[in-house]
C-alpha cells in the first residue's frame, strides 16, 4: 500500500507523460537489437541529433526564467541567424571562417529582432505565447518574399536560371559543414560522437548556468516566479524580460547555425515554421514546466525527444514494416505540450 | 399560520472557529418581518463571517463548517450552498459588484432567472433552447426597481452606468426575486453619492413596509440611526449590544464598537515611548496621494520622528494601507515625501529601496515571497539586488555571483533568530504556515538593514502565538537596531501594545494622532470621523 | 466632442478592413483581371467559405476566443466524406449522409477539446491552437494506419497501394458541386451558388435565432464574466463545453460544404491550414478576438479573398516573379492575426488602465484644490 503510494506520488511529481515518453524511449532501446538495428549506430545517431538540436532548446531557458511563458516565436531568433548565414556566405567567407563569420553577423540581427520582440512582449504580458506563435509565423513568411527580393547573388545560394533569388535548400558543401563535429571527433566502430558541438552546446549551456547564479540571473528567475515580488524589491521587471527575449533570440540564431553545419544544408523560406514546436516539447519532455526549466530539462528533453525521432522509424520498420515515426512524433510532442498548458501555474499570470 | 408570533430570522448561538481560531462565540440574533437591523463593528469584529453562515457561503462548510442553529420562519435551515439561501428568501448584496459588464441592467436583473417562452427545439432538446421573452423580462426588472424606489435605465449596459447605479442594479436583482424575505446589505453606501445614499436609505424604509427585513452593514453610524429600528453592535466574534436605535447614539455605539474589557498590555513599555514627539523628524510626508484601488489615499500630510514605532491605523477602506504601499512604488502616487532632508522621487520603487526603506506588505502571498522559491531566495533577494550583499566578484566586479555560503548563513540565523518553523533554509516558502511565512517576510526586511521599517498588516491571518512573536520581534527591532517602524494594521489594540504614537486614517486622510496610551474609544471616533 | 471621439473609434475598430479595402483598391487594377473574373471567383468562395467561418462565431460569443480548434470538425468532417466516398453513395444523398456522419466525431473531439480548455482558462487560444496539432497526430494515425487495416475501405482508388491507409487526394467527382449547382443560377456571367446560399443563409438564421435563447443569454455572460454567471447559477464548464461542441459540428459540416465545391480532399493538408484562412478572414470582416458579427463573416470573405486572389497577380505584375504574391498573400494572413491578437491584449490592458487614470486626476484635482 505504501509502496503503491510512494510510486504514485512519485509518477505525479514526474508527470504521467514524460513517464510513458521515457518508458517508450527504454523500450525502443531494448527493442533495437532483438530487430536487429545496430545500438551504436542508433546511439551516435542520438548523440549526433543532440548536438544539431541543443541550442535551440537551450533557447527556451531565457524566456521561461523570466516568465515569458514558453518562447513560440523561436523563428524569429533563426531568422537572425540564417541571415547571418546567408550574409555570410555572400560575402565569400569558406570554410570555418565562415562560422564564425555567420555567428558575428547574426549577433547584431538577433539583438535588433529581439529588442522589438521584447518590447512587444512587454506590451501584452499575460498573452505572450499565442502572439510569440504568430509573430514567429508573421516573420517567417515576410522573410519569405524578403530571400527573394534581397540582393543576394553568390552562385552557390541563388536559382541557377533566374540568378537572383534565393534556393529553398543551400547546401554548406565548402562552407561551414560539421565545423563543429569534425572538430575531434570520436570513432569507435559504428559509434562517432561529434565533440566539437557537443563541447559548443556545454559552452553555451555553462554560460546559460553561469548566468543564471549572477545577480541578474536571480533577478530573471524570481521575475518569472513573482514579478510583483520582484518590483517590490526594485528590480526593473520589464527590462528583466527584455534582457531574456534577446538571449533566447540570439541563442535560437546560434542554434539554427550549429543545425546547419551538423544537417548539412541552410534551409529557408518555409522551414523555420515548424521549428518551434519541437523546441518546445522538448524541453516540456525534460521536465520543465511552463514557468520553469533548467540546463538539466534542456539535456534530458533534448536527448529523449531526439531519441524518439530516430529511433521510432528504424525499430518500427523492422518490427512492423510499418513507419508510424511521424505520427508519433505528433502526438507526443504535441499532447506534451498540452499537458504542461493545462497545469495549473500559480504566479505565471 | 401564526407568522406574527414566529421571528423572521432566528440565530441561535452561533459560533464559527478557523482551524481553531474561535471569530464567532454565542450569536443570538432575531429579525421580524419588516424589521431594518443596522449591524456594525470594526473590522475582523465577526460581521462578515456571520453573514457568510446566513448566507450559506463555500468557504463556512470548507473550514468545517458552523455551531448552533438558524431558523427561517421557525424552520430550521441548513444552508449546503447560497442557492439554497436564496431558494429560502435570502438576498445579499455583496461589496464588489456581481454584475455581467456589458448587459443591461434588465438582463443583470433577471441574470439566469430570465423570463423564457418554449419552442419547438426546446421541447425536443432542453429548456436552455427556450427563447427569451424580452418584453415580459423588461416588465419583471421595472417591477424590481419601483419596488426598489429608485430609478434606474433598464435598458442601460452596466458598463455604461455610474457605479451609484451599478449597486442600485444588484439591489434591484434580489427585489426581482419573489421569494425574498431577508436583504443583507453589506456596505452599499459606500461607492454612493451623498444623494444616492439618501435615495438608497428611503428604498430601505419602502422595502421594511412592505415586509421585507434588511440586515444593514455599515460603518456610517448617521445612516444606521436614520433608517434602523436596532442597532446590533459586534467585537471580538461577540454580539455586545442589540439595542433599539431610538435609545442609542453615534457615541455610544463607537464606544461599544472599539471599547476593550481592561486591556493589559496596551501602555506597556510605554515608558521608553517617552518624549519622543519632541525627537527628530525623519520622514516627512507632505499631501500624499495613492491610487491603490480599495484603499484610496487623498490628501496625507504626516511626520516621522526618528526612533519611534508609529502605527496608522482605520477602518478598511479607509487609505490606511494606500499609505506605505504608495510610499513604496507599488501604486501610482503623488505628493512629496522628504526622507532625512532629502526628497525621495515617488513610483520608483528602487529610490525607496536604494534609500535604505524596507517595506512588509500586507498582501504576503502575492506581492511579499516567492512562494516557488526556497527560504534563502526569499529572505536574501532584495539585499542582493539593493546593497549587492551576498555577492562575490569576479574579473573586478563584472561577473557578480552569487555567494551561496552567505545566503545560507544569514538564512540561517534569521531562521534562529526569528524561530522559523521549517524543514531547512531550503525549503520552499509556499510550504510554510501563514505565521511563518510572515516572519520570512519580516527577515527579508531585516536582511537590507533599513533605516525606516514600513510594515503593513503583520499579523493578519496568523495565529495568536505568532502573533505576539512578530509584534515582539518589531519591537526588538526597533529598540535594539534604532530602526524607525511604520506599521499599519486594522487591529487597534495591536497598535496601542506596539506603537508609540497612532495616526488614524479616516477617508483617505489623516484624522488625528494621538499618544498610543490615548483610550480606545478617542480612537473609535476618530475611525469612523471622515468615513467616505 | 464625444461624435468626434465616436468617429474617431469607429475608424480605429474598422482600421482592419479599411486597410484591406485600401490594398485590394491598389491590387486590382494592377492585377488586370477582370471584374466578372473577381466577382466570380469572391461568389464562388463565399459559397465555399462562409459556412466554415460562421462557425467561429460563437466560441467568442462564450469568451473562449478565436477557435483554433476547428480544425477539428475539419478533420471530422474528411473522416466522413471518406467513408462515404468508399461507401460510393453520390450527389447530395452522399454529402447529407456525411454530414450526418461528422456529427458524433465532430461531438466527441469538441467535447475533448471543450474539457482541456476547461482545464487552461486564461489560455484557450493557444490551447486549441496545440490542440489542432495533437489531434492531427491521431487523424493522421486513423486515416493512415488504421483505414483499410481495422476500419474497412474496399476501393483501390482511394487506398495506397500498399494496401492500407488512404491517397494523398481522394476525389470527390460524385459529388463535386452538386450542391452549387443544385439550383442553377447566373447573373451577367457571374454562377451563383444558390443553394449553398441557402444553408448559409438558414446557418445565419440559426444563430441569429440561438443568441436569442437562454443557452445563448448563457453563453454571453459566462464570456464576459465567469465568476459572475456561475454565482448566478450558470454551469459555466457545461455552457463553455457546449460552446465548442456546436463550433465542432459546425466546422465539420462547413468543411463537407468546402470540400464538394473543392472537387477532391487532400487528406493531409486540406484541414491544415484551413483553421488559419478562417480566422484571418473573420479578423479582416473587422471582428476581434471577444466580438464578432454575422457582417464580419460575409465582409471578411468578400475583402479577404479579393486580396488573395489578386495578390498573387498583382505581385507578379510589380516584381515579376509569381512566388512574391504568394507569399505575400500567406504573410497578410499572419499578420492579420498577430495584429488582432495584439490589439486585443493591449484593450485589455489599456482598459484596466484607464480606470486608474480616471481616479487619479480626480485626485489630483481635489489635492490641489484642499
Amino acid at each position: 500500500m505504501t509502496f503503491m503510494e510512494r510510486l504514485k506520488e512519485a509518477v505525479e511529481s514526474f508527470g504521467l507523460p514524460r513517464l510513458i515518453i521515457t518508458g517508450f524511449l527504454i523500450l525502443l532501446l531494448i527493442a533495437a537489437p532483438i530487430v536487429g538495428a545496430d545500438l551504436p549506430t542508433q546511439i551516435s545517431n542520438i548523440i549526433n541529433r543532440f548536438s544539431w538540436n541543443g541550442i535551440l532548446v537551450l533557447a527556451m531557458v531565457p524566456m521561461v526564467h523570466s516568465g515569458c511563458g514558453l518562447n513560440f516565436g523561436l523563428p524569429l531568433g533563426i531568422i537572425s541567424g540564417l541571415l547571418g548565414a546567408t550574409i555570410s556566405i555572400e560575402m565569400g567567407f569558406t570554410g570555418g571562417l565562415s562560422f564564425v563569420m555567420a555567428i558575428l553577423i547574426a549577433t547584431p540581427f538577433a539583438l535588433i529582432f529581439g529588442g522589438l520582440y521584447g518590447w512587444l512582449l512587454n506590451k501584452i504580458k499575460g498573452g505572450e505565447m499565442m502572439i510569440a506563435t504568430y509573430v514567429g509565423f508573421s516573420s517567417v513568411s515576410l522573410m519569405c518574399m524578403m530571400w527573394l527580393l534581397l540582393p543576394y547573388h553568390s552562385p552557390n545560394m541563388v536559382w541557377g536560371m533566374a540568378g537572383k533569388g534565393l534556393r529553398t535548400t543551400i547546401s554548406l558543401e565548402g562552407y561551414y559543414l560539421e565545423v563543429l563535429s569534425k572538430f575531434l571527433q570520436i570513432n569507435i566502430g559504428n559509434l562517432s560522437i561529434p565533440t566539437g558541438a557537443i563541447l559548443f552546446f556545454a559552452v553555451l549551456a555553462f554560460g546559460i548556468w553561469a548566468f543564471l547564479h549572477t545577480k541578474t540571473g536571480t533577478a530573471m528567475t524570481a521575475v518569472g516566479s513573482n514579478p510583483t515580488f520582484a518590483k517590490a524589491a526594485g528590480i526593473n521587471v520589464d527590462k528583466i524580460r527584455l534582457i531574456s527575449v534577446i538571449m533566447s533570440t540570439w541563442l535560437a540564431a546560434i542554434g539554427i547555425l550549429v543545425y546547419e553545419q551538423g544537417f548539412g544544408f541552410i534551409q529557408l523560406y518555409m522551414a523555420p515554421f515548424y521549428m518551434a514546436l519541437p523546441a518546445v516539447s522538448a524541453i516540456l519532455i525534460g521536465g520543465a514546466s511552463v514557468n520553469k526549466a533548467t540546463i538539466m530539462n534542456v539535456i534530458i528533453g533534448t536527448i529523449l525527444f531526439q531519441g524518439i525521432v530516430t529511433m521510432t522509424p528504424t525499430v518500427m520498420n523492422n518490427m512492423i514494416h510499418m513507419d508510424m515515426s511521424e505520427v508519433i512524433r505528433i502526438i507526443a510532442s504535441n499532447g506534451m505540450i498540452l499537458y504542461a498548458l493545462t497545469r495549473k501555474t500559480e504566479g505565471s499570470k | 399560520m401564526d407568522e406574527k408570533n414566529t421571528p423572521l430570522l432566528e440565530m441561535k448561538n452561533i459560533k464559527k472557529d478557523f482551524f481553531g481560531n474561535q471569530v464567532l462565540t454565542d450569536i443570538n440574533l432575531t429579525l421580524k418581518e419588516g424589521e431594518v437591523i443596522g449591524l456594525v463593528g470594526e473590522n475582523g469584529a465577526g460581521k462578515s463571517t456571520l453573514m457568510k453562515i446566513l448566507f450559506g457561503a463555500d468557504v463556512i462548510r470548507e473550514t468545517g463548517g458552523y455551531a448552533g442553529e438558524i431558523r427561517i420562519n421557525g424552520e430550521k435551515a441548513d444552508f449546503r450552498s447560497p442557492f439554497d439561501a436564496i431558494a429560502s428568501g435570502i438576498g445579499m448584496v455583496h461589496q464588489e459588484f456581481s454584475l455581467i459588464p456589458g448587459f443591461t441592467a434588465t438582463e443583470n436583473i433577471l441574470l439566469n432567472r430570465e423570463s423564457k417562452k418554449k419552442n419547438i427545439i426546446s421541447e425536443i432538446f432542453s429548456e436552455r433552447m427556450d427563447t427569451l421573452d424580452r418584453p415580459e423580462m423588461e416588465q419583471r426588472a421595472m417591477e424590481a426597481i419601483e419596488k426598489m424606489g429608485v430609478k434606474i435605465e433598464s435598458k442601460m449596459v452596466i458598463s455604461d452606468m455610474p457605479v451609484g447605479h451599478k449597486q442600485f442594479t444588484e439591489i434591484a436583482r434580489e427585489l426581482s426575486k419573489d421569494q425574498l424575505k431577508l436583504l443583507i446589505l453589506d456596505e452599499p453606501t459606500a461607492v454612493l453619492t451623498e444623494k444616492e445614499a439618501e435615495a438608497l436609505l428611503e428604498s430601505i424604509r419602502g422595502m421594511a413596509k412592505r415586509g421585507i427585513a434588511v440586515i444593514f452593514i455599515t460603518h456610517r453610524l448617521k445612516e444606521i440611526l436614520s433608517v434602523c429600528d436596532r442597532v446590533a453592535v459586534m467585537r471580538d466574534g461577540c454580539l455586545i449590544q442589540n439595542v433599539p436605535a431610538k435609545e442609542t447614539d453615534e457615541v455610544q455605539i463607537t464606544k461599544w464598537m472599539v471599547g476593550r474589557n481592561v486591556d493589559v498590555s496596551a501602555g506597556a513599555g510605554k515608558e521608553e515611548a517617552k518624549e519622543k514627539e519632541e525627537g527628530e523628524v525623519i520622514l516627512s510626508i507632505d499631501r500624499l496621494w495613492v491610487d491603490m484601488p480599495g484603499e484610496t489615499v487623498r490628501d496625507v500630510s504626516l511626520d516621522v520622528i526618528k526612533g519611534e514605532i508609529l502605527g496608522i491605523g482605520g477602518l478598511a477602506g479607509q487609505g490606511k494601507l494606500g499609505i506605505p504601499n504608495g510610499i513604496m512604488g507599488l501604486y501610482q502616487a503623488g505628493g512629496t515625501v522628504t526622507f532625512e532632508g532629502k526628497e525621495i522621487p515617488l513610483n520608483d520603487p528602487r529610490k525607496c529601496l536604494d534609500s535604505s526603506f524596507a517595506f512588509v506588505s500586507e498582501d504576503r502571498r502575492g506581492v511579499g515571497l516567492l512562494l516557488d522559491e526556497s527560504l534563502e531566495w526569499n529572505i536574501a533577494f532584495p539585499a542582493m539586488q539593493i546593497q549587492n550583499k551576498f555577492l562575490k566578484n569576479y574579473l573586478g566586479g563584472l561577473i557578480k555571483w552569487r555567494d551561496e555560503k552567505a545566503i545560507q548563513e544569514v538564512t540561517q540565523k534569521y531562521i534562529g533568530e526569528l524561530a522559523i518553523k521549517c524543514t531547512g533554509s531550503q525549503q520552499k516558502a509556499r510550504e510554510l504556515s501563514g505565521g511563518n511565512q510572515q516572519k520570512v517576510c519580516l527577515a527579508k526586511a531585516f536582511a537590507l538593514e533599513p533605516r525606516l521599517l514600513f510594515v503593513s498588516e503583520p499579523t493578519r491571518g496568523i495565529d495568536v502565538g505568532a502573533k505576539a512573536l512578530v509584534l515582539q520581534a518589531l519591537k526588538q527591532f526597533n529598540r535594539e537596531k534604532g530602526v524607525t517602524v511604520v506599521m499599519v494594521s486594522s487591529e487597534l489594540e495591536e497598535l496601542r501594545a506596539t506603537c508609540d504614537r497612532i495616526a488614524i486614517v479616516s477617508g483617505g486622510r489623516i484624522a488625528q494622532i494621538l499618544p498610543a496610551s490615548t483610550p480606545s474609544e478617542e480612537f473609535g471616533a476618530l475611525m469612523v470621523s471622515q468615513v467616505i | 466632442m464625444s461624435r468626434k471621439k465616436d468617429l474617431r473609434q469607429t475608424i480605429q475598430k474598422s482600421s482592419v478592413p479599411l486597410m484591406f479595402v485600401l490594398i485590394c483598391a491598389v491590387c486590382i487594377p494592377i492585377s488586370g483581371l477582370s471584374p466578372s473574373y473577381l466577382a466570380n471567383e469572391v461568389v464562388t468562395r463565399m459559397g465555399r467559405n462562409a459556412f466554415l467561418i460562421l462557425s467561429l462565431l460563437i466560441p467568442i460569443m462564450a469568451g473562449m476566443g478565436l477557435n483554433f480548434g476547428m480544425t477539428l470538425g475539419a478533420m471530422a468532417g474528411e473522416i466522413a466524406l471518406i467513408l462515404v466516398c468508399d461507401w460510393q453513395i453520390v450527389g447530395i444523398p452522399g454529402m447529407v449522409l456525411a454530414m450526418i456522419l461528422s456529427v458524433p466525431v465532430s461531438v466527441l473531439l469538441g467535447i475533448f477539446c471543450g474539457k482541456i480548455l476547461n482545464m487552461a482558462k486564461g489560455r484557450e487560444m493557444i490551447t486549441s491552437y496545440i490542440i489542432s496539432y495533437f489531434i492531427n497526430g491521431i487523424y493522421q494515425l486513423v486515416v493512415l494506419y488504421l483505414m483499410g487495416s481495422v476500419i474497412p475501405i474496399k476501393h483501390t482508388s482511394i487506398k495506397l497501394p500498399r494496401g492500407y491507409g488512404i491517397r494523398n487526394t481522394v476525389s470527390l467527382l460524385s459529388m463535386r458541386q452538386k450542391l452549387d449547382n443544385l439550383i442553377p443560377l447566373k447573373i451577367a456571367g457571374i454562377k451563383i451558388p444558390v443553394a449553398t446560399f441557402l444553408v448559409v443563409a438558414l446557418l445565419c438564421l440559426i444563430i441569429v435565432w440561438f443568441r436569442r435563447t437562454k443557452l445563448g443569454q448563457d453563453m454571453r455572460a459566462v464570456g464576459q464574466d465567469m465568476e459572475v454567471a456561475r454565482d448566478a447559477g450558470i454551469k459555466v464548464e457545461r455552457t463553455r463545453i457546449i460552446s465548442i461542441v456546436i463550433s465542432t459540428v459546425l466546422a465539420g459540416i462547413g468543411m463537407i460544404i468546402y470540400l464538394q465545391n473543392m472537387g477532391n480532399i487532400a487528406t493531409y493538408s486540406s484541414h491544415s491550414q484551413i483553421g488559419m484562412f478562417c480566422i484571418a478572414a473573420l479578423l479582416v470582416g473587422g471582428a476581434s478576438v471577444d466580438k464578432a458579427s454575422i457582417g464580419n463573416v460575409f465582409l471578411g470573405i468578400i475583402l479577404f479573398h479579393t486580396m488573395f486572389i489578386v495578390a498573387p497577380k498583382a505581385g507578379a505584375v510589380i516584381t515579376g516573379d509569381s512566388m512574391i504574391g504568394e507569399y505575400f498573400r500567406v504573410f497578410v494572413s499572419y499578420a492579420v492575426i498577430t495584429v488582432a491578437l495584439i490589439m486585443y491584449e493591449t484593450n485589455k490592458r489599456r482598459n484596466k488602465n484607464r480606470a486608474g487614470k480616471q481616479l487619479e486626476t480626480e485626485q489630483n484635482g481635489e489635492g490641489g484644490a484642499s
